[in-house]
């Protein structure tokens, strides 16, 4: 056993030595290597300790494996790491062998458990997000970076919602729905700054321009059925982007669009400590001291209350004669054509209905970030909605909110790691993946109960 | 008594292979025909003819609408003909499978809900008449669940019932959409003799009851000779017979076909 974890440390050790060991220095007058001892050879004694407790394990020795990864996780918390992302790997590894250690020690669960126990939780939970959203710009932590964050996650939320409706429930696997999102935040980006429309105006052209966009896209491509649809939907994504960036007189190009109207107090007050003439400042409207987070709390409790309302609009509208006649399309197309459903015009409904929130959460994007460029809307944003969708558990309103929780909020907790921040997106996104197949919540509410 | 479908010289094409052969037969109101056959004769692919899944390649299939008014449905769109009173079952059972038993009756009186809840509108806001709308629908699925003895499950995703008793959810959801016409591709198979008397027994009484004709794709002999009005035979795409029960039994073109001999003559 100890040979086993020696080899692998070994072998830890040599792919390491030039991808670790050394490293090339940029330095005047040439390069210049360095070399990093102490790194290599805290990665090779994290190799060791790994493979060791997943050999135990396999051994029967769990508990075994369980102490020394605890106690390996506590230590290595306190131990100075030559590397910040050295002590991450160190306790986020010892801390999933642990748990794997102790989900062997508490017995093999009822396959049962996967949508019962979700039940009670399922009841109090969404009450509970919601409190908490609610409070949140007030809690003692929450600075400025946690608002705009938690403002970041909503955006991905509302998109999560919006894609629900299309794949969620009618079962249309859109791989571009990133487009709709664009075309929202294009028009308000180009009303706002050519037309001087204020934001509040914008909001509701940005819906309507993306649900047209959706009925267009969707007269031809409707007809295809799920991988073709796919297919065609990318490229959707794709035309609207590479249309943003030559479109130079409209959209300005790759240069994007920058100083954006920012959204002001229901056109009564501005966010700014100095207004401008003939315009009034948030802080004295309320006789506060003047902030910049002020900005960024409202634009919080807008995007929250869009989101709500979107959410209400969806549950209801799940539960109408059009919400069924999208998951019996899901289901079935065939048997919901034979009880005289229109394929067609049912899809459509669904596709711009969708469309139109992907367009609000655009106008919300420009809203958060004063400029927009078509590199926002590229394909990684439409995979990742639908990873939200899909790992949320196709159709559950309340999944999707976890899963934009899980899967926006952990990169974003990991900023400081730069580009290995990536790495807690695929470590939840696989960790999804292996413990709940079927999305975080699979399980459907009916949409009318007998009693 | 004027037929309720009357199918004309009716032709499928797929390439070189034909299908159906200039096929004619009436269909009787509140009456149950049957259409026998061995494998491959054409009976699945008349049925998709009928009911807008297929474009037929020649022909005519006329419903009776109001008065002296008929309808052509062969050029029709498949919802277009489920909405004028065509309803139909499938061979393999097509349930909305994760979507409960209540919830698959209640998808099948979508255009009505739909006109009641207009276009959502009235649903959205939860207007009352659009809850006496869904109240409605929810009792018309709460009475024929009670027929075929699944009031219980009601709540319950189609999947997890047993196969006989998704047979018969799937025979009461075509009946939910208010048919005047309502076609069965192999309702018996794969039940038990127990399950298929009981079966033809519900088909039976349904018919007589709701006046509703049916059609029925059957290869189970015991429920076609119990309950069938008129018998129609394919083979090879052609209708080599048609009558009643008995002359059926004794016809030579059938036998040879389809049926075979008698066990005791054969012997």
């Amino acid at each position: 056993m100890l040979r086993d974890a020696a080899v692998a440390a070994l072998a830890a050790g040599l792919l390491g030595l030039p991808l670790i060991g050394f490293r090339l220095l940029d330095q005047s007058g040439g390069e210049g290597l360095t070399t990093r001892w102490p790194e290599l050879a805290a990665a090779v004694a994290l190799v060791f300790t790994g493979r060791l407790a997943l050999l135990l394990i396999d051994g029967g020795a769990v508990r075994v494996a369980l102490l020394i990864m605890v106690a390996f996780a506590a230590s290595a918390f306190f131990v100075p790491w030559p590397a910040q992302f050295l002590k991450v790997v160190a306790v986020g590894g010892a801390a999933i062998i642990a748990i794997r250690a102790g989900l062997i020690l508490a017995g093999p669960r009822p396959v049962a458990l996967a949508g019962g126990a979700i039940r009670p939780i399922g009841r109090f939970l969404p009450w509970l997000l919601v409190l908490f959203a609610l409070i949140l710009p007030v809690l003692p932590f929450a600075d400025r970076g946690v608002v705009d964050v938690g403002i970041l996650i909503l955006t991905y939320i509302l998109l999560g919602w919006g894609l629900n409706i299309v794949t969620g429930l009618a079962g249309l696997l859109d791989l571009g729905y990133v487009a709709f999102l664009a075309i929202g935040a294009y028009t308000t980006a180009i009303l706002g700054t050519q037309y001087g429309l204020s934001f509040w105006m914008c909001l509701p052209f940005s819906a309507l321009s993306a649900s047209a966009a959706g009925i267009l896209l969707g007269f031809p491509v409707l007809r295809l059925r799920g991988d073709y649809f796919a297919i065609v939907t990318l490229g959707f994504g794709e035309i609207i982007r590479i249309v943003a960036n030559n479109w130079r007189s409209l959209t300005n190009g790759s240069q994007g669009i920058n100083n954006l109207p920012r959204p002001t107090f229901f056109g009564l007050a501005d966010f700014t400590g100095s207004p401008a003439p003939g315009h009034k400042a948030f802080s004295t409207l309320f006789g506060i001291p003047y902030s910049p987070i002020h900005r960024v709390i409202f634009l919080y409790y807008v995007v929250l209350a869009l989101a709500l309302a979107v959410n209400i609009f969806t549950l209801r509208i799940r539960r109408l004669p059009i919400g069924r006649a999208w998951e019996a399309l899901r289901e079935d197309e065939i048997a919901a054509q034979a009880l005289g459903i229109d394929r067609r015009r049912i899809k459509l409904a669904a596709f711009a209905i969708g469309a139109a929130w992907g367009g609000i959460a655009g106008a919300v994007f420009d809203a958060r970030q004063g400029f927009i460029t078509p590199e926002s809307f590229g394909f990684l944003e439409s995979a990742v909605i639908t990873a939200i969708v899909v790992l949320g558990g196709l159709g559950s309103q309340l999944g999707i909110v976890l899963a934009a929780l899980v899967l926006i909020g952990l990169p974003e907790l990991f900023r400081g790691l730069n580009d290995y921040r990536m790495l807690a997106f695929g470590a939840a996104m696989i960790a999804i993946m292996l413990f709940r197949p079927r999305g975080l919540i699979a399980t459907r509410r009916p949409t009318a109960i007998l009693k | 008594m004027t037929a309720l479908l009357v199918i004309e010289e009716l032709t499928m094409r797929f390439g070189g292979l034909v299908a159906i052969d200039a096929v004619s037969f009436d269909v009787q109101p509140a009456a149950i025909t049957a259409l026998i056959g061995p494998n491959g004769a054409g009976k699945t692919t008349l049925f998709n003819c009928i009911t807008g899944f297929y474009r037929p390649t020649a022909g005519s299939i006329r419903l009776a609408g109001d008065g002296d008014r008929t309808i052509e449905l062969a050029r029709l769109p498949g919802h277009r003909i489920a909405r004028l009173g065509v309803a139909r079952t499938f061979q393999n059972i097509r349930l909305f499978a994760k979507m409960t038993v209540l919830e698959n009756l209640l998808v099948a009186q979508h255009a009505e809900l739909m006109r009641a809840s207009a276009f959502s509108i009235a649903g959205l806001l939860g207007l009352p008449s659009y809850r006496r709308a869904e109240a409605n629908a929810i009792n018309k699925g709460r009475y024929w669940l009670d027929r075929i003895g699944l009031l219980d499950r009601a709540n319950d995703p189609a999947d997890t019932l047993p196969y006989g008793q998704q047979r018969r959810l799937e025979i009461v959801r075509a009946i939910c959409t208010n048919p005047t016409l309502l076609c069965l591709d192999e309702p018996a198979a794969g039940l038990n003799p127990r399950e298929s008397a009981d079966l033809a027994a519900l088909i039976r009484a349904i018919s007589t009851e709701q006046g509703l004709a049916v059609l029925l794709i059957e290869h189970d002999m015991s429920v076609v000779m119990e309950i069938s009005d008129h018998i129609v035979v394919l083979d090879y795409g052609r209708k080599i017979a048609e009558g009643s029960p008995t002359t059926i039994r004794q016809n030579k073109a059938v036998i040879a076909a389809y049926l075979g001999e008698p066990e005791d003559a054969v012997a």
